[in-house]
């Protein structure tokens, strides 16, 4: 009967193992005598976009799909991913989340503001909505343990505190799907995330002031011999020498002022001028940078 | 992971199998000798889970097409065989397909293909329930993993009922969900051996005449035989509406519906369409819940059976127990809309992107710095499209690149030199013939062979270029240095993309080739089918002036730090995930790229 379908979400980055997690969780369910749906995406995600795995339990699963608002505990192995899927949890759910930051390449791409549009560790955002939280530093902990590949045991031993399951059943699944010869460590793992305590939050990050505009880049033609140094080096794609061999500033939008043009030249013939104004609106420091 | 499931599935008598694996172990126990296929999300993982069998010979083969032909071969051989494919495969397949229909079978012979509403993974979102009945092929939806192995197995003895290859149509959430499932034991089956009989294999048009009306015959048995199966599941007894579903789908109406009264298809190609036309009269209005296309909708209709479906349920990506509870809401039949919930907090946009240390970057970065029109084609490095790369202008299916380089240059069109795109699995796959072409037309195109020496994409498996089988026997790899040769291309260059300026000035020359030429990169996936790491990079904060020349790669292991210079973001490397590959520091103009002195080796256990 689906009145009484729990459900669970597994949230991470493709490479983190989240699959792999899933199938621990729901192997574990299994032992404990439950019909269990296991639900996940594969392929194109894996390459470092954000994966899932979705989990559904009781006497009788129809859709192995959790609905919007109905689960009893989010589990996320990155922060990011724990807010994105933040959704899904019921009124006076959980949420367990790792406080460990991916930050992809594309977040580092604004160079304008030079600011990453990566959020801010806070457990604010799940308490405001009502929700238990637990912030745990896994990686620290299966760090201290000797393999930092554990950090998703640590998670679920966190995870383990929320649901209704005999610990026996949790460590049969482990043992079951860890690679052979890890198991001590994935163990000990989980054990250490059901007593992990709340994670020390990192502060956030000064973001930097960022520009109101781009570089200006000057070209003085009668001293450039199209010698095309500058529009090989530029990382954005500014310069072309065009078919007559003249230098052109092709795309002026993009320039973030690094001169490494005017350094390579050798005749001297470019500068860049800042922009004008400073920044109109300074970028703040509210959100949490990549530190590492 | 297979070995380890295979173990598993021995020990138990139920337990927990995605749907891929459900189809394998129904395959295993209808008693199939030949498991064929080439990898695609989300059909990759049944194959696998069968590769160690010693008594199966279980293959990938270099395309769909000639999967589909090894399955007919053996079953004509008389063993019972299955060929697996995504769904755009069987447009690879489909001219075998088609004529098999009419030749019919030797012993079972089962097509597994796995859909992708939503489009997770696959260039487009067709619906495998049009190939059925184009062809005149009989189609199962199972809709969760005990019914995969259950209906897998059915549709063996139908093949040889009518003789008639089936359709196994899964969906990503069947194949990709685990549920409980029965384990039975594996039928031993003896080889029926082949009998000639040119008149029902050999389709020269005389006797391909005579099968055409078997083929109509046959469905129409069909159609009698799925009036009376118990495919056909009637559940519930709540309320004065019904609803006809299929697949996962059906389980999504469990759950937002439970008491309702449900027809359950699980042929839905042909459709029973007494059973439905008896239920349609047993209620006030008649629902069809389908994903995708209008299939079931449609022949219901074309029934003169009154019936709503599109209306309240989309055409277009999955359904989901929400949008199947809106659905019910909007027809008037559930009181309320599902409540919306808060919508997440902002965070990052996180797409897929390539590895680190991929050697599927530096080539783009080349192309895009000599103004190349590169017509792309599918695998990792379709990644190549997206910023900071932003290196492929075309990706349709599997071969294409070449072809549509070819005809871009021949219309004089693209504003700089023209380089068809391909990895090495795709090459094989479908871009030998677009490659014969450029010779044979002489066509001023440059071909960039990704040879990373897997299919990565879908999750690192063998094909002919590798030297080695699903099985893991040894054979002899295909050499594509002499293939492209032979084929009469006449510029021919090997590069480590690991050399940036040695790539950069690979593809420089061979654009400046009059006429085909080939640039084929050597180095190795570094996921699979080994883990890669070398000694990793570092920066040297005082040295980087934050230039961005490494940012361009769009490198994971490479993110901003919190250090500055003039206002810039300066960068830092991530020692756990760099694999040395050295592109970066090939790059960095100041040299504030180094390896990390002492490393002791991998923290990747
Ligand atoms: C007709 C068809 N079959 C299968 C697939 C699934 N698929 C996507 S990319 C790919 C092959 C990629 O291999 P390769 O060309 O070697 O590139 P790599 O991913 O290794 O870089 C496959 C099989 C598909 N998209 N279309």
């Amino acid at each position: 009967m689906s009145e009484t379908t729990s459900g669970l979400l597994l949230a991470g980055v493709g490479g983190q193992g989240v699959l792999l997690a899933s199938m621990i969780v729901a192997d574990a369910l299994v032992r404990a005598g439950h019909d269990v749906k296991q639900s996940e995406v594969h392929g194109m995600a894996q390459r470092g976009g954000s994966v899932f795995g979705h989990i559904r339990w009781g006497s009788r699963v129809d859709s192995p799909l959790v609905p919007l608002g109905s689960a009893e505990v989010l589990a996320a192995f990155e922060w990011a991913e724990a807010i994105r899927w933040v959704p899904y949890v019921r009124d006076g759910g959980a949420v367990v989340a790792d406080i460990r930051m991916i930050v992809p390449p594309g977040a580092c791409s604004d160079r304008r503001s030079w600011s990453m549009p990566y959020p801010g560790i806070d457990a604010e955002v799940f308490a405001s909505r009502g929700l238990k939280t637990r912030l745990v530093d896994a990686s620290a902990i299966a760090t201290e343990l000797g393999n930092v590949r554990a950090a998703n045991n640590v998670v679920l031993g966190s995870l383990a505190a929320f649901l209704d399951i005999d610990v026996v059943h949790w460590e049969a699944a482990i043992e079951q799907f860890v690679p052979r010869g890890t198991e001590e460590v994935n163990l000990a793992a989980f054990r250490a995330g059901r007593e992990a305590s709340e994670a020390q939050i990192p502060l956030p990050t000064v973001e930097p002031e960022g520009f109101s505009g781009p570089h200006e880049i000057d070209i003085r033609h009668d001293w450039c011999k199209g010698c095309d140094i500058c529009s090989r080096i530029c990382p954005e794609y500014c310069l072309a020498v065009n078919g007559d061999g003249v230098l052109t500033v092709t795309n002026a939008e993009a320039c973030t002022g690094c001169r490494l043009c005017v350094l390579l030249c050798p005749d001297f013939a470019i500068t860049i001028h800042p922009p004008q104004e400073p920044a109109t609106v300074p970028v703040h420091a509210v959100q949490g940078g990549a530190s590492r | 992971m297979s070995i380890d499931t295979e173990r598993r599935i021995e020990a138990a008598t139920s337990l927990l199998l995605s749907g891929n694996e459900a189809v394998a172990r129904g395959a295993v126990e209808a008693g199939v000798l030949v498991a064929v296929g080439y990898p695609g999300t989300p059909s990759t993982e049944i194959l696998e889970s069968i590769a160690n069998r010693q008594d199966m010979y279980v293959r990938w083969s270099p395309n769909e097409k000639v999967a589909f032909d090894v399955a007919l071969g053996a079953s004509l051989g008389g063993v019972r065989a299955l060929v697996t494919m995504k769904h755009v495969g069987l447009n690879v397949a489909a001219d075998t397909f088609m004529t098999a229909a009419y030749t019919g079978v030797g012993a079972g012979l089962v097509i597994l293909v796995a859909d992708d509403p939503g489009m997770h993974s696959s260039q487009n979102e067709q619906d495998t329930r049009a190939y059925a009945r184009m062809g005149f092929v009989p189609l199962l939806e199972p809709s969760d993993s005990s019914e995969a192995k259950e209906f897998t197995m059915l549709a063996f003895d139908i093949s040889e009922e009518f003789d008639i290859p089936v359709l196994v149509r899964t969906t990503t959430r069947v194949s990709h969900n685990r549920g409980v499932v029965k384990i039975g034991a594996r039928l031993e089956r003896p080889v029926k051996g082949f009998v000639s009989d040119p008149a029902k294999y050999v389709m020269i048009p005389g006797y391909a005449r005579g099968r055409r009306p078997v083929l109509l015959e046959r469905i129409e048995a069909l159609t009698a035989y799925v009036e009376a199966s118990s495919l056909t599941v009637e559940s519930g007894s709540g309320g004065d509406i019904g609803v006809v579903t299929a697949s996962v789908a059906h389980q999504y109406v469990r759950e937002v519906l439970p008491d309702a009264r449900i027809l359950k298809l699980g042929m839905t190609y042909p459709l029973p369409i007494e059973r439905i036309r008896a239920f349609a009269d047993s209620v006030d209005r008649l629902f069809v819940v389908e994903e995708l296309d209008p299939h079931m909708e449609n022949d219901i209709r074309l029934g003169g059976i009154a019936v709503e479906g599109r209306a309240f349920f989309p055409q277009i990506g999955e359904l989901n127990p929400d949008i199947v509870r809106k659905g019910f809401a909007e027809a008037g039949i559930l009181p309320f809309a599902p409540p919306e919930s808060d919508p997440a907090p902002p965070t990052v946009v996180r797409p897929a992107i390539m590895c680190p240390g991929c050697s599927h970057a530096s080539p783009f970065l080349a192309l895009k710095r000599l103004g190349a029109v590169v017509t792309g084609d599918i695998g990792c490095y379709t990644l190549a499209a997206l910023p900071p790369l932003s290196a492929m202008d075309t990706c349709l299916a599997m071969g294409s690149s070449i072809g549509m380089a070819i005809g871009m240059a021949a219309s004089g069109g693209a504003d700089g030199p023209v380089v068809a795109a391909i990895g090495d699995s795709t090459f094989v796959h479908g871009g030998i013939p677009g490659l014969s072409d450029a010779v044979y037309s002489q066509a001023n195109i440059t071909v960039l062979i990704l040879d990373n020496g897997t299919v990565a994409m879908t999750g690192g498996q063998e094909h002919p270029g590798t030297g080695v089988t699903l099985q893991g026997s040894d054979t002899t790899p295909l050499d594509v240095v002499a293939l492209c040769k032979a084929l009469g291309v006449r510029d021919v260059r090997v590069v480590d993309p690991y050399d940036m300026a040695a790539m950069y000035s690979a593809l420089e020359s061979s654009i400046a080739y009059v006429g085909p030429s080939v640039v084929i990169t050597n180095r190795p996936c570094v996921v699979s089918p080994i883990k890669i790491r070398d000694k990793p990079y570092q920066v040297i904060d005082e040295a980087c002036t934050a230039c961005q020349a490494c940012m361009t790669l769009g490198c994971p292991s490479i993110i901003w730090s919190e250090e500055t210079f003039e206002g810039r973001r300066k960068v830092v490397i991530d020692p756990v995930t760099c694999t040395g590959c050295t592109v970066c520091a090939q790059l960095c103009p100041p040299l504030a790229i180094v390896p990390v002195p002492d490393w002791e080796g991998s923290t990747d256990v």
